[in-house]
């Protein structure tokens, strides 16, 4: 920190979309060896001004200084000489390319990979990630794949490091390893630019912060200033919504039970399920932790119906019905919230009131075999109502919603078909706090009113604010569930890991 | 049968060479991320050019050669401007591409109906012709020949050893992991899809200068396709592509001979067999779905828009 000069200096710049504005006069400043934090809402228009940073999108006016003098980054090329790197959300990583091929696509130097592999070797060991260079992608974990950006960014010697909500597919303890990493970059005076809008990780990382909401720069704080609280009111605007978990009186029986399940995967990039039992008991949520590719997505599919398995396997309120597809599952009284929103959840360009018929046409929207529309607009207005959805009414198309708001929807037209199983996967992925407050208070109502549900989650704090009893998934098992008083992040987080297998991450990821 | 052998094994490369370019040139297409149907038309419109051109200047297939490659790649470039640059349908355009392909050679054909050219002589290779049995097979072929040959190293090593192999096969994996780190994906997807219609152009100018010197409308008969789907089974590697393409060849020239010994079966059913043998070893030997996905390019079919 001995030059005055910031490294990187942004004044007035402004974006603007043709629906939205996606930044509005933003300034700041980072100087050598700083940890800055760009806190802020998904839509808060942080991951736009990075890009307009990286030189992946053009900003309508502002300047950019970079070591005080006035630069115009139209590319990533531009950006990454300028000694500005960058790691993705969405990893832009190559899965049937090595890691050491990956790093290769991105260095303007001689095409010699053997030479390459022992410089990756070498920079991993030096900032504690290790990587072995000629594994192929696919066959690492996330935690693996995050050490290939970064590293890939070392390689290229930055001045500036972007990351942009680097630790959503961390656990804990990877995170504190990254955050060791990080420190000491910073202390060999690199910048760095710290994308979240995870309180505590910013309190505990960075030295300085830009708090953002709605494209706008709302406040500068030193987070070890500031309390969790006051940061959360700068960036939402208001106070940071709590969840009630009143306690269960009606009678407990198993809805969902799961009985030795395995399950092969027949996809190369899959995870196989092996040995998974599990319990869901009316009035209960269970939460399973893990990071997403480590069977979630096969279980949710065993589960759903999507896939059909054994017939004891999966048993519905005492019923085998292993062998049954999607469609009678849901007969008996089983509801499920995909991850994908649209496409999955919703179709994309249909009106509400269509999407409410695709599940809802069990609630009798129909009249001699015809599909009875009325009905099914009449649902669709009582579950905007009911659910606090807000949009241009049934006739909306879904892909005009916000991601809360047809989160929102979704959840609420499953809950208008009084299941007796909800299966929920990532129920706040990419929705903002106060939709979130909302939709995990709807799944506490929902439970307390007998219904069992099953959470399949990423999101480690959300798991601790709404489970009973929580799990983890890694490596395609099932640990024990444990009551959420007894769980801690911290073993959770080695669970995560599949230390509960005796086996490590690294060797259960080993390629299959 | 030995005395066979060298010639059918010499007419199985023969055979196999224009399935090795046009294969070759979609092989790489499609690594990019672009699925062409247009080989058929392009492998025809490089031929009518390379004809047309042998027969005006009388320079047979050195100039036939260039030429067909130029059409190729002309009739490959508007492909890419509609599917890239539009990023209309690729099966569409492709489809397209080739009825437009069939009825322009056809067009411009005409004026060469029972027009000849005088073909290629074999170059025998010192020492390694005098090879009993199979050196006169396969040391003593014409230059084109030998120049699939090279086309084939060429590729293999461009695609496995260099940092444009790598690029290619980025690009048809994650065409916006690619765009995100800075490469001009569109301007790749061209190049490769270029490089294809080439191929084919060189596929069917050396059909209508060399392998059957005279004109003859629709004179790929197919052959475009089977390039096509031997990519496909190939699973998008060099080396089987060339397996299969042999093997084609092998079964072209076995059935001529079959049919010269006047075995007793319909004659429709032996010229479908190189067709038939080719799709059904080339299925078997691909049918592990995992090896297929590994190395399906992910990208394959879909638009890119920056």
């Amino acid at each position: 920190m001995s030059s005055p000069e910031a490294r990187l200096k942004l004044l007035h710049i402004s974006k603007r979309y043709p629906s939205v504005v996606a930044n509005d006069d933003i300034s700041l400043s980072v100087m050598p060896g700083e940890i800055h934090a760009i806190l802020g809402e998904n839509g808060a228009g942080k991951s736009t001004l990075m890009k307009i940073i990286y030189g992946a999108v053009k900003a309508d006016s502002g300047e950019m200084l970079w070591d005080g003098r006035q630069v115009n980054v139209s590319n990533p090329a531009q950006a990454r000489r300028l000694g500005i790197g960058m790691v993705f959300q969405h990893f832009s990583l190559f899965e049937t390319l090595s890691v050491v091929e990956n790093i290769a696509l991105v260095l303007d130097e001689a095409f010699d990979l053997a030479a390459l592999a022992v410089r990756v070797k070498e920079v991993s060991e030096r900032y504690g990630l290790p990587l072995d260079p000629h594994r192929l992608v696919h066959s690492l974990s996330v935690g693996e794949r995050q050490r290939v950006e970064i590293v890939r960014c070392l390689l290229q010697d930055p001045k500036l490091l972007i990351l942009d909500e680097p630790t959503s597919v961390l656990t804990p303890q990877a995170v504190q390893k990254l955050f060791e990493t990080l420190r000491r970059l910073a202390s060999e005076g690199v910048s760095i630019l710290y994308i979240s809008h995870k309180l505590h990780e910013i309190q505990s990382l960075c030295d300085s912060a830009t708090i953002m909401r709605g494209g706008k720069v709302t406040g500068t704080a030193i987070p070890r200033d500031e309390t969790p609280a006051s940061l959360a009111r700068m960036m939402i605007g208001r106070e940071l919504p709590v969840c009630v978990a009143p306690p269960y009186h009606g009678p407990v029986h198993p809805v969902l039970q799961v009985e030795r399940l395995s399950l092969a995967s027949d996809d190369p990039f899959g995870t196989s399920l092996k040995d998974i039992s599990l319990t869901v008991n009316a009035g209960e949520i269970v939460g399973i932790a893990g990071i997403s590719g480590n069977g979630q997505a096969e279980l949710l599919a065993a589960l759903s119906g999507e896939t059909t398995v054994d017939r004891e396997a999966v048993w519905l309120a005492g019923e085998a019905v292993g062998h049954l597809d999607a469609g009678r599952r849901r007969d008996r009284g089983l509801v499920f919230v995909p991850e994908e929103r649209l496409g999955r959840g919703a179709v994309p360009a249909l009106s509400l009131a269509r999407n409410a018929l695709l599940t809802g046409h069990r609630q009798g929207m129909k009249r001699w075999g015809l599909v009875a529309f009325d009905k099914a607009q009449a649902f669709a207005e009582q579950c905007i109502a009911r659910f606090d959805v807000r949009c241009g009414g049934p006739g909306a198309a879904a892909r005009s919603l916000s991601g809360g708001n047809l989160q929102k929807f979704i959840v609420g037209r499953e809950i208008m078909l009084a299941p007796k199983l909800m299966i929920v996967a990532q129920p706040t992925w990419g929705v903002d706090v106060g939709a979130s407050a909302f939709l995990r208070q709807t799944l506490l109502d929902l439970s307390r009113s007998g219904v069992a549900i099953l959470v399949i989650s990423e999101e480690l704090e959300e798991l601790f604010e709404i489970s009973d009893r929580i799990a983890v998934l890694a490596a395609g098992r099932l640990s024990a569930p444990q009551a959420r008083e007894l769980a801690d992040a911290e073993s959770v987080g080695l669970q995560m890991a599949g230390l509960f297998t005796d086996t490590d991450a690294e060797v259960s990821h080993a390629p299959a | 049968m030995l005395d066979y052998l060298p010639l059918i094994l010499a007419g199985t490369l023969a055979a196999a060479t224009p399935l090795i370019f046009a294969g070759l040139g979609e092989l790489v297409a499609e690594r990019s991320g672009v699925i062409n149907l247009g080989v058929e038309g392009m492998m025809l419109i490089g031929a009518i050019a390379g004809f047309a051109a042998a027969a005006e200047t009388g320079y047979g297939a050195v100039i036939g050669l260039p030429a067909g490659a130029l059409a190729g790649a002309a009739a490959a470039a508007i492909f890419g401007f509609f599917a890239l640059s539009l990023t209309a349908n690729q099966a569409a355009c492709g489809l397209a591409l080739t009825i437009f392909g069939i009825g322009l050679s056809a067009f411009i054909g005409q004026h060469y109906v029972s027009y000849s050219l005088p073909g290629l002589q074999p170059i025998a290779i010192p020492l390694l012709s005098d090879i009993p049995l199979l050196g006169p097979a396969l040391f003593r072929q014409d230059w084109v020949v030998y120049l699939s040959l090279i086309a084939f190293a060429l590729v293999a090593w461009t695609l496995t050893k260099t940092r444009l192999g790598l690029l290619l096969k980025a690009v048809g994996e994650a065409p916006e992991a690619a765009h995100a780190i800075g490469y001009p994906v569109i301007a790749i997807r061209y190049g490769a899809v270029i490089f294809g219609g080439a191929m084919a152009g060189i596929a069917g100018a050396y059909l209508a200068t060399v392998y059957t010197p005279l004109w003859v409308q629709n004179m790929s008969a197919g052959r475009g396709w089977i390039a096509v789907a031997l990519v496909v089974f190939a699973t998008w590697k060099p080396t089987r592509l060339m397996l299969g393409a042999y093997l084609f060849g092998f079964v072209t020239i076995l059935q001529f001979h079959a049919q010269g010994l006047g075995i007793s079966v319909p004659v429709q059913l032996l010229a479908a067999l190189p067709y038939l043998a080719t799709i059904v070893v080339l299925v078997l030997i691909s049918r592990d779905r995992k090896l297929l996905q590994l190395n399906l390019p992910a990208s394959l079919g879909k638009p890119f828009l920056p």
